[in-house]
C-alpha cells in the first residue's frame, strides 16, 4: 500500500466529496438546477470511487488512509476492505437512485423551480456519514459518523412537520439519542480498559482483558448497534417512525441506516470479540427478530408499516449469519445485506408510487391496480419475490448461503435455519397479501388527498417517468446481484474469511505505517 | 427520560449527556500536567485523547440538545403542547377489543387521535 499514494488517498473521497457537495449546495441555494447537478455528480463520483476501492481491496487487500499523516494507532485511519467497500458501493448506488426519485417527485409536486435549503445538503451529509461509518477504522470515528448520519436523518425525518409526523420524529430522535449516549459510554469504557480506540489495535488488546469485562463491553456494543439496527427486542421505534416520513426518505433510511448499524456490529464483534463456534446469544436474537418482524407484518393494514416490519424481520436473517460466526455465515450475511439494501429501498419507493396512485396507505382501501397500472405491478412483483427469496432472485442466492452455513455449523444453527425458512414463508405470505389486496380485485376508487397542503401529493395519476425509472433502476440492480451472484459471492466469501481471520485487517492498518 | 413531555425528556438527555461526557473525562485518569511538549516531562502529561473525545462529544450533545429543543417548540406551535402522543396502533387494538365502536381505518384513526390530543 505504501507505494500507491493515489490509492491510499481514495478512502477519504467518499467522505470528503459529499461534505463538500453539501457545502456547495448551500452556497448555490438560489439555483435549484445547480443543487441537483451537484448532488447527482457527487453521489455518482462516490459510487465510482467505491467501485475502484472494491476492486483494489479485493485484489491487494484492505486500502488504508492514515489521516493527517499520523500512523495508526495514534492517528485516525480510514480502512476499506472487501466488506466495507462492497456495502459502500451498494449503498451509494441506492442513494443515487433514491435521489433521482426524490428530485423528480419534487419537480412534480412543487414545480421546477422549488429550491430547498435543507433537502440536498442533508441528503449529502447523510451519505457522507454512511461512507464514514463503513470506512472508519476506529471506534470513536464510528461514533462521530453515526452522529453525522443520524443528525442528517433527524432533519430529513422532521422536515415539514405536520401533527402526524412530529410524534414519529420525537420517538425516533429520542431513541437514537439514547443509543448514541450509550455508544459514547461504551467507547469510554473500551478506552478505559484498553487505552486505545483504534479497531485494529483493540483487536489485540481486548484479548488480554478478563473475560467478564470483555463480555460487558461486547454486550454494550451489541445493545447500541442493536437499537440502531432494529434488532428485536430493541426494534419498537422503527415501525413507528419510518412510515411517517416521505417515501424517498423512508426508502433511504430503510436501505441504509439499519444496514450501517449491522455493518458496525459485524465489524466490532468479529474484530474485537471473536468466537470459536456459533454465538448462541446472537442466534436467539436472530430468531426473535425474524419471527416478531414477520408476524408483526402479517397484522398490518398500512403498507408502509408492513414493509417496516418486514425490514425488521430480515435484519434477523443477517443476525443469523453473524450468529453462525464462521466464514460461510458471514459471507452469507454480507451478501444478504447487499441484497437487502437494494430490495428494501425499492419496495419503499414502489409503495410511495402506489400511495401516490391510490391516495391511501390502507391496504383494504386499494384494489385492482394490476389493471389500472400494470407497470407498478411489475415493479412491486420483482422485489417482493426477491425479498421472499424465490429461486432465480438475489434473495434466494443469499438465503441459500446462509442456510448452508447454518446447516454445517452444528445443531443450534440448524434449528435457527429452520426458523429462517419459516420466516421466509411468513414474508411470502405477507407480501402475497399485499399483492392480492392491492393489485387484484375490483379497482378501488382513488382516495382524495386528505391534506392537499402537506408534503405528499397523493391520489394522482400524475407521476413523472423518472420516478418509475429510478425504481426500475433499483430493480435492475437487485437483478444484477442475482445475475452476478457467482463473482459476488466470491467477494463476500473472501470478505467472510477476512472477518474470521482478522490478520489482514490488523496488519493492513498497523503494519502499513 | 420516561416522561411524556418532551421538555422533561430533554432534561433527561442533558443530564445523561453530561454524565457520559464526565465519564469520558474520567477515563483519562487522574488530573495531571497540561499535555504540551516542552512544558513539562511527558511522563507527567494527562492523557490528551479522552479530552479530545469529550470535546467532540460535548459539541455533538450540545447540537442535538438544540435540535430537540427546536423540535419541542415546533410541536408546541403545531399542536399546542409537547407531549408524546399515544401510539395510534395501540389505540386501534384497544378499539378492536370493544366491538361496539366501529373499526376505523388508519386515516380516520389519525384524525381522531389528533382531536383527542387537543
Amino acid at each position: 500500500m505504501t507505494a500507491q499514494p493515489v490509492l491510499t488517498a481514495l478512502p477519504t473521497l467518499p467522505v470528503l466529496l459529499p461534505i463538500l457537495g453539501a457545502a456547495l449546495t448551500v452556497v448555490v441555494g438560489a439555483s435549484v438546477a445547480a443543487q441537483r447537478i451537484i448532488a447527482l455528480t457527487t453521489l455518482g463520483a462516490v459510487a465510482t470511487v467505491a467501485a475502484v476501492l472494491l476492486a483494489a481491496a479485493d485484489r491487494t487487500g484492505p486500502v488504508v488512509a492514515a489521516l493527517g499523516g499520523w500512523a495508526p494507532p495514534v492517528g485516525i485511519a480510514l480502512v476499506a476492505d472487501r466488506l466495507s467497500a462492497l456495502l459502500l458501493l451498494v449503498s451509494t448506488l441506492v442513494a443515487l437512485a433514491v435521489l433521482v426519485y426524490a428530485i423528480s417527485q419534487r419537480i412534480a409536486d412543487y414545480g421546477r423551480r422549488m429550491a430547498s435549503s435543507t433537502f440536498y445538503p442533508m441528503y449529502l451529509v447523510l451519505s457522507a456519514g454512511v461512507s464514514l461509518a463503513y470506512l472508519s477504522g476506529d471506534l470513536f470515528t464510528l461514533f462521530v459518523s453515526f452522529e453525522i448520519m443520524l443528525t442528517a436523518s433527524y432533519v430529513l425525518i422532521t422536515r415539514r412537520t405536520t401533527t402526524q409526523t412530529i410524534r414519529a420524529g420525537m420517538t425516533y430522535v429520542t431513541v437514537s439519542l439514547l443509543s448514541s449516549l450509550l455508544f459514547l459510554t461504551a467507547v469510554g469504557m473500551v478506552y478505559a480498559a484498553t487505552a486505545t480506540v483504534n479497531l485494529a489495535d483493540l483487536s489485540e488488546r481486548v484479548q488480554t482483558l478478563p473475560p467478564g469485562l470483555r463480555t460487558v463491553l461486547a454486550l454494550m456494543l451489541v445493545v447500541v448497534f442493536g437499537i440502531k439496527a432494529a434488532m428485536v427486542p430493541l426494534h419498537f421505534w422503527l415501525p413507528d417512525s419510518y412510515p411517517n416520513a416521505p417515501a424517498p426518505v423512508t426508502a433511504l433510511f430503510a436501505g441504509l441506516l439499519t444496514k450501517v448499524s449491522f455493518y458496525a456490529m459485524v465489524r466490532t464483534q468479529t474484530l474485537l470479540f471473536p468466537h470459536d463456534g456459533p454465538w448462541t446469544l446472537m442466534l436467539w436474537f436472530a430468531v426473535a427478530t425474524m419471527l416478531v418482524g414477520a408476524l408483526g407484518a402479517l397484522a398490518q393494514n398500512d403498507i408502509n408499516r408492513l414493509l417496516s416490519f418486514l425490514l425488521v424481520s430480515h435484519i434477523g436473517f443477517m443476525l443469523f449469519g453473524l450468529g453462525v460466526f464462521d466464514a460461510r455465515g458471514l459471507s452469507g450475511a454480507t451478501l444478504y445485506a447487499a441484497h437487502h439494501i437494494t430490495v428494501l429501498a425499492t419496495l419503499f419507493l414502489v409503495s410511495g408510487l402506489i400511495v401516490r396512485r391510490t391516495g391511501t396507505v390502507a391496504l383494504d382501501r386499494m384494489g385492482g391496480l394490476l389493471r389500472t397500472s400494470p407497470a407498478l405491478a411489475v415493479l412491486f412483483g420483482i422485489p417482493a419475490l426477491t425479498l421472499a427469496g424465490i429461486p432465480p432472485t438475489a434473495g434466494f442466492v443469499a438465503k441459500l448461503q446462509l442456510l448452508q452455513a447454518g446447516a454445517e455449523a452444528g445443531p443450534g444453527p440448524v434449528a435457527v435455519a429452520e426458523v429462517v425458512i419459516v420466516a421466509s414463508f411468513l414474508t411470502l405470505y405477507a407480501l402475497a397479501r399485499v399483492w392480492v389486496r392491492v393489485f387484484w380485485g375490483k379497482p378501488a376508487p382513488t382516495v382524495e388527498d386528505p391534506d392537499p397542503d402537506d408534503e405528499l401529493e397523493v391520489g394522482t395519476a400524475r407521476t413523472p417517468w423518472p420516478m418509475y425509472a429510478a425504481t426500475a433502476g433499483l430493480v435492475v440492480v437487485s437483478l444484477a446481484i442475482a445475475a452476478f451472484a457467482g463473482p459476488l459471492s466470491g467477494v463476500t466469501g473472501r470478505a467472510g474469511e477476512d472477518l474470521v481471520a482478522r490478520d489482514g485487517y490488523r496488519t493492513a492498518v498497523l503494519g502499513s505505517g | 427520560m420516561l416522561q411524556r413531555s418532551l421538555m422533561r425528556v430533554l432534561l433527561g438527555v442533558v443530564v445523561l449527556g453530561h454524565g457520559t461526557n464526565l465519564l469520558l473525562q474520567l477515563v483519562g485518569g487522574p488530573p495531571a500536567r497540561v499535555p504540551i511538549v516542552g512544558n513539562s516531562p511527558p511522563e507527567t502529561f494527562a492523557d490528551p485523547l479522552p479530552q479530545a473525545l469529550a470535546l467532540t462529544a460535548v459539541v455533538i450533545t450540545f447540537a442535538l440538545t438544540t435540535f430537540l429543543l427546536a423540535l419541542g417548540y415546533r410541536s408546541f406551535t403545531l399542536i399546542g403542547h409537547d407531549e408524546v402522543q399515544d401510539d395510534l396502533e395501540d389505540r386501534r387494538i384497544a378499539r378492536i377489543k370493544h366491538p361496539a365502536a366501529s373499526l376505523p381505518t388508519t386515516d380516520d384513526d389519525r384524525d381522531s387521535g389528533d382531536e383527542e390530543a387537543r
